[in-house]
C-alpha cells in the first residue's frame, strides 16, 4: 500500500473485498447501510450489511411498462437500473405520523416525535442525486422547511456509483444528471472487474476514508474506466430533446392540443408514475378520529395529482378528467416546474415510462406533441 | 347527560359470513365499538335479541330467494340507516356467476331434491331491492373502513374513504407492480382502494374485490391485459369474479372477450 494523503477529488482503489469494511465503519459512525436488494423479482431499497446482499451479476431490461431481471450477465454488484423504488421514501416516507390530539380536560396535543434514522445510501446513480437535490428546493426552502425532510437530510452520508449499463428508458443525458454522476456526494464509486474506483466528494467521505490505507488506482485501470462511462452515454435509452422546454408545455394554445385527448384514452389515472418519481413531492394530511370521539390524529400519506381527490376543492373538483390530469402531471414536471424552483421536475431516470401499467412513453408524448403543434 | 346509545343490527343475507367475522374480528376495538353503540341484534355474535327499531342496519348478503326480498324490505321499515356491508351485499357477489347461467341447472348439480329449493335466477345487491344508505365493499371488508365509517355516522360527518384505485395503496406500501414485473394481470388499475393493496404485496393480481373504481378506464386496461394473456380469456375470467355482477365489470368482461378475440 502507498501512504498517499487523501483529500477531497482523491480517486482512491478500493478491492471488492475491503467494501465490507467501509460498510462496518460507516455503521460504526452511527449510520444505517441502506442500498440494493433483489426482493420478488425486482429491486428493493433495504438494509444491507455487507456486499452479499447487493443484486450480484444482475441487470435489467426495461420498456414502457415492462420491468425484468437478466441473471448472469456479469459479477458486478452495480450493473442493474433502479426499479421503482427510490431513496425518495427514506427522506420523504409515504407515511408520517404528525400529530395526535387527546381529549382530557381540555385538548392536549401531542406532535408525534420520532428519532430521526441516520441514513448512509449505498449506491446513489446520478438521475436519484439530482432528484434528491430538486426535493431539497420543495422541501428545505429559506422561508420554511419540513422538519421530517430536513433532519433526515442533513444526517445522510452519500455514496454514489456511476452508471455503465443504463437501461431501455434512461435519459439522464438529455436531462444533464447521468451517467456520470453531477452533484454533491460524499463518496463516488465506479465498479470495474475487482475493484471499485471512488472518488472523494466531501470532507465527510475523506474522514471516513482516512482510517485506512488505499491505492491510487493506476492509469490503465482509469482509463477503463473512463472508456465504460463513455460507452454508457452511447448506450443510453432513450433521448428527450429539452431545447423548447418548458415552453412547449406551458404555452396556452399548447394546451388543447388534440395529443392530450388521445393520451388521456390510454392514461388510467392510477399515479403510478407520480409514485415513482423521485422528484414527485405530492401528499396530503388526513384526520382519523376514534369511535368515542376522545381521540383524533393526523398522518402525511404520499399523494398524486391523478388522485381525483387531489383536485377536490369545496363545490367541485379543479381537475375533473384525466386528461385535465394527466396535462396536469406532463406540463408540471416539464414545465411549469422550472418557474417554480428553477430547475425542470425530471431527472431522467425513467422510472415514470417502466413502471407505467399503460406502457405510456412520456418522452414520446412530448415527441408527438411537439410534432402536432409545429405541424 | 347520558343520552341513549344509537342501536346497531346485524344482518346475513346469502353469504358466507366472512364480513360479520370482519367485525368480530374488531378485537382491539370491539370494547369501544360496545361502548359507542348498542349492538341490539346479532345472531353471529349473540342469542339475546332487542326488539326494532334500530338505528343502523348492517347487511352482509345479496338476494337470492323470495324470502330474503321480503325480509329486506322489513328491515328497510325497521332501521333509519342501511349499510350493505362487503362484495355480496353491494355488487351479487361470487353467487352472481348464476345471473350468467341457468340457475336451474345449477341447482340440479348441486342439489339431489332441488325441488324443495325456493331460490331467484338472479343474485343481486342489496340496493336493487331497497334504498341503501351506504356501501362498504371488499370481499370481506377492511375492519378497519367499517370502524371509520360507523364513526362518521355517530360524529355526523362524511367518512373519510379513498377516492382512488389500488395502485396507490399498492405503491404506499412498496409493493413490487406484478403486472410490470412478472407479467402478472393485475386489476389494482380500475379497482377501488381500501384492502391495502394485500394481494399484490403477496405476489399476486388484484382480482378486484373491492369492487370498481368508479373512475377506473376500463377501456384502456382490457386492451393492456388481453394484450398479455397467459390463455385465451384469462381477462374475462378475472373481471367475471366476485364482482362480476357490478355494471362496470360486466361490462368490461364482455369487452375482453372480443378485444381478446380482435
Ligand atoms: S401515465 Fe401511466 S402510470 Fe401515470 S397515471 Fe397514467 S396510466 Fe398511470
Ligand atoms: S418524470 Fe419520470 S423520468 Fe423524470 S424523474 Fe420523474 S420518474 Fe424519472
Ligand atoms: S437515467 Fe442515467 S443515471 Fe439514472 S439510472 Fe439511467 S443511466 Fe443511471
Ligand atoms: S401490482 Fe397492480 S395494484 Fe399494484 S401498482 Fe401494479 S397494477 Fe397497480
Amino acid at each position: 500500500m502507498l501512504d498517499i494523503t487523501i483529500s477531497r477529488g482523491t480517486t482512491v482503489a478500493l478491492s471488492k473485498a475491503e467494501f465490507d469494511l467501509l460498510l462496518a465503519d460507516l455503521r460504526e459512525n452511527g449510520y444505517q447501510t441502506v442500498g440494493p436488494r433483489v426482493q420478488d423479482e425486482s429491486i428493493v431499497y433495504a438494509d444491507i450489511q455487507t456486499l452479499a446482499d447487493l443484486p450480484r451479476g444482475v441487470q435489467t431490461e426495461q420498456e414502457a411498462g415492462h420491468f425484468r431481471l437478466m441473471r448472469g450477465a456479469s459479477n458486478n454488484y452495480f450493473d442493474f437500473i433502479p426499479a421503482a423504488d427510490s431513496w425518495k421514501k427514506f427522506l420523504f416516507p409515504p407515511r408520517v405520523d404528525l400529530l395526535t390530539v387527546r381529549k382530557g380536560k381540555g385538548w392536549e396535543y401531542v406532535e408525534t416525535e420520532t428519532a430521526t434514522p441516520r441514513y448512509a445510501l449505498v449506491g446513489v446513480r446520478g438521475c436519484e442525486l439530482a432528484a434528491i437535490e430538486i426535493q431539497d428546493k420543495i422541501f428545505i426552502r429559506p422561508d420554511f422547511y419540513d422538519p421530517t425532510y430536513r433532519l433526515r437530510r442533513e444526517g445522510l452520508f452519500i455514496i454514489a456509483v456511476n452508471c455503465l449499463h443504463p437501461a431501455g428508458t434512461c435519459f439522464c443525458t438529455s436531462m444533464g444528471t447521468g451517467p456520470k454522476v453531477q452533484g454533491s456526494y460524499d463518496l463516488c464509486l465506479t465498479e470495474l472487474d475487482d475493484v471499485f474506483l471512488v472518488e472523494i466528494g466531501s470532507e465527510l467521505g475523506r474522514s471516513l476514508l482516512s482510517k485506512r490505507k488505499y491505492d491510487l488506482p493506476s492509469a490503465f485501470v482509469q482509463n477503463i474506466a473512463n472508456q465504460r462511462l463513455a460507452r454508457a452515454v452511447q448506450e443510453m435509452g432513450r433521448s428527450l430533446d429539452t431545447r423548447d422546454l418548458p415552453g412547449l408545455l406551458t404555452e396556452p394554445e399548447n394546451l388543447e392540443a388534440a395529443r392530450w385527448d388521445e393520451v388521456a384514452k390510454r392514461c388510467l389515472s392510477c399515479g403510478n408514475c407520480t409514485q415513482v418519481c423521485p422528484t414527485c413531492f405530492c401528499w396530503d394530511a388526513t384526520d382519523s378520529v376514534n369511535l368515542s370521539a376522545t381521540q383524533a390524529s393526523r398522518t402525511r400519506v404520499w399523494d398524486s395529482c391523478f388522485n381525483p381527490a387531489y383536485s377536490y376543492v369545496f363545490g367541485g373538483n379543479t381537475r375533473p378528467t384525466i386528461r385535465a390530469r394527466y396535462r396536469q402531471w406532463l406540463t408540471h414536471k416539464f414545465g411549469a416546474w422550472k418557474e417554480q424552483f428553477g430547475t425542470l421536475g425530471c431527472t431522467g431516470c425513467g422510472r415514470c415510462i417502466t413502471w407505467c401499467p399503460a406502457k405510456i412513453d412520456h418522452v414520446a408524448e412530448i415527441a408527438a406533441l411537439r410534432e402536432e403543434v409545429n405541424s | 347527560m347520558a343520552a341513549k346509545k344509537p342501536t346497531v343490527a346485524v344482518y346475513k343475507f346469502s353469504s358466507c359470513d366472512g364480513c360479520q367475522l370482519s367485525l368480530l374480528n374488531l378485537e382491539d376495538e370491539l370494547l369501544d365499538l360496545a361502548g359507542a353503540v348498542d349492538i341490539a341484534y346479532f345472531l353471529e355474535a349473540s342469542r339475546a335479541v332487542k326488539p326494532g327499531p334500530y338505528d343502523i342496519a348492517l347487511v352482509e348478503g345479496s338476494v337470492t330467494t323470495p324470502h330474503e326480498i321480503e325480509r329486506i324490505r322489513e328491515i328497510r321499515e325497521d332501521a333509519r340507516f342501511v349499510i350493505a356491508l362487503g362484495t355480496c351485499a353491494t355488487s351479487g357477489g361470487i353467487q352472481a356467476l348464476r345471473n350468467f347461467a341457468d340457475a336451474e341447472e345449477y341447482a340440479r348439480a348441486v342439489y339431489d331434491h332441488p325441488e324443495y329449493l325456493e331460490y331467484l335466477n338472479t343474485a343481486t345487491p342489496i340496493s336493487e331491492t331497497i334504498k341503501v344508505d351506504l356501501e362498504i365493499w371488499g370481499c370481506p371488508v377492511n375492519k378497519h373502513l367499517v370502524l371509520e365509517c360507523i364513526a362518521a355516522l355517530l360524529q355526523n360527518r362524511k367518512p373519510n374513504l379513498p377516492q382512488y384505485s389500488v395502485c396507490l395503496e399498492c405503491k404506499r406500501r412498496g409493493a413490487v407492480c406484478v403486472l410490470v414485473a412478472h407479467g402478472t394481470p393485475c386489476l389494482g388499475p380500475v379497482t377501488q382502494a381500501g384492502c391495502g393493496a394485500i394481494c399484490p404485496a403477496n405476489g399476486r393480481g388484484c382480482y378486484g374485490c373491492f369492487g370498481p373504481w368508479p373512475q377506473g378506464n376500463f377501456d384502456s386496461l382490457v386492451p393492456t391485459l388481453t394484450a398479455t394473456e397467459r390463455f385465451p380469456g384469462e381477462t374475462h375470467l378475472l373481471l367475471r369474479n366476485f364482482n362480476a355482477h357490478a355494471p362496470a365489470f360486466r361490462k368490461a368482461a364482455e369487452a375482453a372477450l372480443t378485444v381478446g378475440k380482435k
